[in-house]
């Protein structure tokens, strides 16, 4: 086991150097270099070349990766081009924070409703309950979340005006009765965001929480536990949950990055403050440095994930750790 | 399902038993057909496919025929569907966007998964060794990147120059028109597409060639005398063309998904060619929402109807060759 992870975790510098290494260069050639988008109206060639070389851009691409990169790696990203005065960590980070506690609540949220449909539906197999779950689930997914979120916006909050219209204000909410006790609850905001982000990532895990559902309900163990005389609640969850929820580690890393996929138009569209609207702007902006360090950040996150994934499931289930020495 | 039993497909002559000289093709395709699901599926993507295609035939009005007197009008006897912000026909709009995406997962699906992902594929398998190492790390490293995030930052990066190209081509070349027709949006989308979509078929292809190439046919061609690309070619790929159709059916909805998102974001097919993302984007916002909601719902409905029809036909797809 030690070996496997050992030999999975080799692969992470590797991984991380290409992807930055690619994403700078790309930044690096980009249409008109930062200076010329930070100088805006200065055209004089003198200035710009004198603050080309302060920064050093007038050295050759793999220098300034060297140099760039061991910045980044102190968690120094540079200074925004545009948003002058502010370095990109400054700007950056806050904004994580927000996508980050979003994110989690939703991946929460995708397997807490994920989990049970999949359970219900390997449970009423054969009759028309399976299908129609797994299809509902499946048109979901189907709807882009650009075109879920006008809709919702306009009807809970323009129309019945229940909701606020975007924006973020934490995740808890905290209602005083009397002044004294302290209820904390779902903040308001977070309703439409959650719902765009969820509801395309239910299928997956209820699909896969079905096939492994289906497997298990035939195994000799389900068979004695009903035989013994279990209640049916009792068997689902304590035999046949527990065995079906192996494979769902492999889907943690997707549906993570569906989720990060997905604050990019999420957040833009909601007006919330994180990383993804972040990233937007930075692209319209053509904010160079941002761009570099949002997507080295967000691959690290990525590929993080799946590899944690990845060990687990090397973890849980011994052939994964032995297939992978041989190939 | 009470008194009679399911007959069993590989014995009985039913419905799904292999009839006698029958192709390996016309059995899947009997298997699909019986399936009511898949046929919608197929239904909706023919008909939007075909109003693509035939788009400069069957539109009523040209994508870009801009009328500012009519903007932002409901559906109607002239506009079937309305009309944009700009004043052209919504319907003509729609037909051209599914034209852009009939466009964008054609060549991606040739370039990316078809050549590269079998190629790659078909190689990995049979050579082993360094070569199928290469390739999946590759593939590792590419199916671990955020592959939208990247897409952006490709496009936003590589747009300029390659329009430069393109115009470079133009100015040297006896061939013109490529910059205004949006040849080079085009060309950018696909090629950054295909560089992410053709590890899910190499992965698929590989591991079925793995486990075909301990065959004894393979070894009685390598025996005669048959050269590597002999055996891929006549041996090999013969026996993987189902799971290539299958892998091609499950990518068709992320790369159609992709270029949407893409145009959305302002990086992708360039105006004023037509796009759903170009559609979509200009019809989001709760205001334009409530005072227009055509904008939205009309290319939302059609995306929203691809996509699904895409994973149902993958399923069933799926379903008919695994059962065969």
């Amino acid at each position: 086991m030690g070996a496997y992870i050992v030999r999975r975790l080799a692969w992470l510098p590797l991984i991380l150097f290409v992807v930055s290494f690619a994403t700078f260069t790309l930044a690096r050639y980009g249409p008109g270099d930062p200076i010329s988008v930070a100088a805006g109206q200065i055209r004089d060639p003198e200035v710009l070349e004198r603050v080309r070389a302060e920064r050093g851009l007038d050295r050759p691409i793999p220098q300034q990766y060297v140099t760039w990169l061991t910045k980044a790696i102190q968690g120094d990203f540079g200074e925004s081009y545009l948003q002058q005065g502010f370095s990109v960590s400054e700007l950056i980070f806050p904004r994580m924070w927000i996508s980050a506690q979003l994110g989690f609540v939703a991946l929460i949220i995708v397997f807490a409703v994920g989990i049970p449909l999949g359970l219900l539906a390997a449970r009423f197999a054969g009759t028309w309950m399976d299908p129609m779950i797994i299809g509902t689930l499946l048109f979901l997914q189907a709807i882009p979340v650009l075109v879920v979120i006008p809709p919702l916006t306009w009807l809970f909050a323009v129309e019945l005006g229940w909701l606020p219209v975007g924006g973020w204000d934490g995740i808890f909410h905290v209602w005083w009765i009397g002044g004294v006790i302290a209820i904390p609850v779902p903040d308001p905001h977070l309703y439409i965001p959650l719902v765009a982000f969820t509801l395309p990532g239910f299928v997956g895990v209820a699909r896969l929480v079905r096939v492994s559902a289906l497997e298990v309900n035939l195994s000799d163990y389900v068979r004695t536990a009903r035989a013994k005389g279990l209640s049916e609640t009792a068997v689902q969850f304590r035999h046949v949950l527990p065995n079906s929820l192996l494979p769902l580690i492999t889907v943690v890393g997707f549906a993570l990055a569906g989720i990060i996929e997905g604050a990019l138009f999420v957040e833009t569209l909601l007006g919330i403050n994180g990383i993804g609207r972040f990233t937007f702007e930075a692209v319209t902006s053509r904010d160079y440095d941002i761009i570099l360090a949002t997507t080295v950040i967000f691959s690290t996150v990525f590929v993080l994930t799946n590899l944690l994934a990845e060990i687990c499931y090397g973890f849980v289930d011994p052939r994964v750790r032995i297939g992978a020495s041989r190939g | 399902m009470t008194a009679t039993t399911l007959p069993d497909p590989a014995t009985s002559p039913g419905p799904l038993a292999r009839r006698e000289g029958e192709s390996e093709w016309s059995i899947v395709w009997r298997r699909l057909r019986r399936k009511r699901l898949a046929m919608i599926a197929l239904g909706v993507i023919g008909l939007i496919y075909g109003l693509g295609l035939f788009a400069p035939l069957l539109a009523p009005y040209s994508y870009n025929e801009i009328n500012l007197d009519r903007s932002l009008e409901g559906p109607s006897r002239d506009h079937l569907l309305g009309t944009d912000r700009l004043g052209r026909d919504m319907l003509s709009r729609t037909m051209y966007s599914a034209r852009t995406t009939i466009i964008v997962t054609t060549a991606v699906v040739l370039s990316g998964s078809l050549v590269i992902g079998n190629v790659l594929g078909l190689l990995a398998g049979y050579r082993g060794g360094w070569v199928d190492t290469l390739v999946m790390r590759l593939g590792d490293i590419f199916s671990g990147l955020p592959s939208l995030i990247m897409l952006i930052l490709i496009n936003v990066t590589l747009g300029p120059r390659v329009t430069e190209a393109m115009r470079w081509v133009e100015d040297h070349t006896f061939i013109d028109g490529l910059v205004a027709s949006g040849f080079a949006s085009y060309m950018l989308v696909f090629g950054a597409l295909s560089l992410f979509f053709w590890v899910g078929t190499a992965r698929i292809i590989r591991a079925q060639v793995l486990t075909l190439r301990e065959n004894d046919f393979i070894l009685a061609a390598e025996s005669s005398g048959a050269g590597p690309w002999r055996i891929i070619r006549y041996h090999l790929l013969p026996n993987v063309s189902f799971l290539i159709i299958l892998s091609v059916s499950a990518t068709l909805g992320g790369i159609a998904g992709s270029e949407i998102v893409l145009t959305w974001f302002g990086v992708g097919v360039q105006p004023p060619a037509a796009s759903f993302g170009a559609m979509l984007f200009e019809g989001s916002g709760p205001r334009t929402f409530q005072s227009n909601p055509h904008l939205l719902l009309v290319p939302g409905a059609v995306v929203t109807a691809l996509l699904f029809a895409f994973n149902l036909l993958g399923d069933a797809l799926n379903d008919a060759i695994r059962a065969r």
